[in-house]
């Protein structure tokens, strides 16, 4: 039988170690597991490396774990985002590096690495600072620099309904990052609005299937 | 002599959008094009985070926290409006599947080089977002800005002084002050406002004006 339910928020970020890469969804607060971030605050990994489009909102989710001195280092696009006072701070002070990277980059990245791909050429970036030392080439005219995968040791979903097999449906724009990140990390978990039996998601608005998803919690509503 | 505000140069890029484009609007004055869109054209506006058919503002009572644009300001959804992930949401701007993108910008040079991701301010961290992405990628971009900086520097360039977002990609640029399309040797003035001279906008214009034709003459509502 496969049921992907964990009884406890605990137990859903359990064995993650320090120096983990963290594929981190959400576009700003929303779609964001919160509660997860939570979790592994507790739960005491650090040295971590968060992949995020932003670099977290006010003083909770991702914004608490790098307040807590967990993260050596963000990969995003756009640190800046509504209130993002603990990460310029830290920034300031020289405690967090940042990897700045084009946000539809950040995205193909995570996809190659889900897609057992070696990387791709992108034409994003060419003749500006984010290219400097990418190889470059010409394919039919145009410039290209070679972007390389990007694969999480763990990523950490939101989503809004999930069954026991792990397969996740979003709700409007909090779909975001959510699906390429629950594809490219070695460890999925999703934190989920609602577990429904299984067989009561439409196979036709599935989003993520289970095959990506390696645990589900319900916060609030623990097993 | 009145310059334009920034509701009236969002009023007068949007009359050139054509009925049925698909269009992204960056962050800033871009947006409030879609305020003004003409009520008889049909116009799909994306977002970055994973929506086509973006709304107004909802009304209050019928805000959805899940449902933000790349602004991360709330939005509603049109009939027709379609919900994606964020690869799919990049797929479509870099592969040239959007007709139009209409930026905001802190420089446009010569040739079209574009300007709007940083300013090396180093009191704050980088950010790129989507800019990169479509700069490259959108089929044509336009931006919209104020003629020149607060500190009455130009912001039309012979070569940009920030770093670039990518090169060559600006055709057309809306001002307070004027409507201009890009040239390799400088920029080709198409309208001004009531009551300015060529040689005056000249004055506020750090590359030639070329003035093929007598320009037009922008006539925008009270907004």
């Amino acid at each position: 039988m496969i049921d992907k339910q964990v009884a406890t928020l605990a137990e859903a970020v359990a064995g993650i170690q320090d120096g983990a890469t963290i594929l981190c969804s959400g576009f700003g607060a929303v779609g964001s597991p919160d509660r997860l971030f939570q979790a592994l605050l507790e739960q005491g990994a650090t040295d971590l490396i968060a992949v995020s489009n932003n670099a977290g909102s006010g003083q909770i989710g991702l914004a608490a774990l790098i307040k807590a001195g967990r993260v050596r280092r963000v990969i995003c696009s756009y640190p800046r985002t509504t209130d993002p006072v603990v990460f310029e701070e830290e920034y300031r002070a020289g405690r967090i590096e940042l990897e700045l990277v084009p946000q539809g980059t950040l995205s193909e990245r995570m996809r190659c690495a889900a897609a057992g791909l070696g990387g791709f050429w992108s034409p994003v970036g060419v003749g500006t600072r984010l290219a400097e030392g990418k190889e470059e080439r010409e394919i039919d005219g145009k410039r290209y620099v070679l972007e390389l995968p990007l694969k999480g040791d763990a990523a950490f979903v939101r989503a809004d309904k999930a069954d026991r097999w792990g397969n996740l449906t979003y709700r409007k724009s909090a779909r975001n990052f959510n699906p390429v990140m629950a594809m490219a990390a070695t460890l999925t978990v999703a934190e989920v609005g609602e577990l429904v039996p299984l067989g009561a998601l439409d196979p036709e608005v599935i989003v993520t299937p289970g095959i990506f998803v390696d645990r589900i919690v319900v916060p609030g509503g623990e097993a | 002599m009145m310059p334009l505000n920034r509701r009236q140069i969002a009023w007068r890029a949007a009359q050139d959008v054509p009925d049925g484009a698909y269009v992204n609007l960056g962050i800033g004055i871009p947006t409030l094009v879609a305020d003004y869109k003409p009520a008889e054209r049909e116009i799909v506006f994306h977002s970055e985070n994973g929506i086509l058919g973006v709304g107004p503002a909802p009304a209050p009572g019928e805000e959805d926290p899940d449902l933000i644009n790349a602004g991360k300001t709330l939005v509603t959804l049109l009939p027709g409006g379609a919900y994606f992930t964020h690869s799919d949401a990049f797929l479509m701007i870099r592969g040239g599947h959007l007709d139009l993108a209409l930026l905001g910008a802190f420089e446009v040079a010569i040739g079209g080089d574009l300007a709007n991701w940083t300013t090396d301010d180093p009191n704050m961290s980088p950010g790129v977002g989507g800019a990169m992405d479509l700069a490259v990628g959108a089929r044509e971009v336009r931006v919209l800005m104020q003629h020149m900086t607060a500190k009455g520097e130009p912001r039309l360039k012979r070569r940009c002084r920030y770093p670039l977002t990518a090169p060559g990609c600006v055709k057309r640029i809306y001002t307070d002050h004027a409507v201009l399309d890009v040239a390799a040797d400088g920029f080709i003035l198409r309208e001004m406002i009531p009551g300015l001279d060529v040689a005056t906008l000249q004055g506020m214009t750090d590359a030639p004006l070329h003035v093929p034709a007598p320009p037009g003459v922008i006539a925008t509502p009270p907004l």
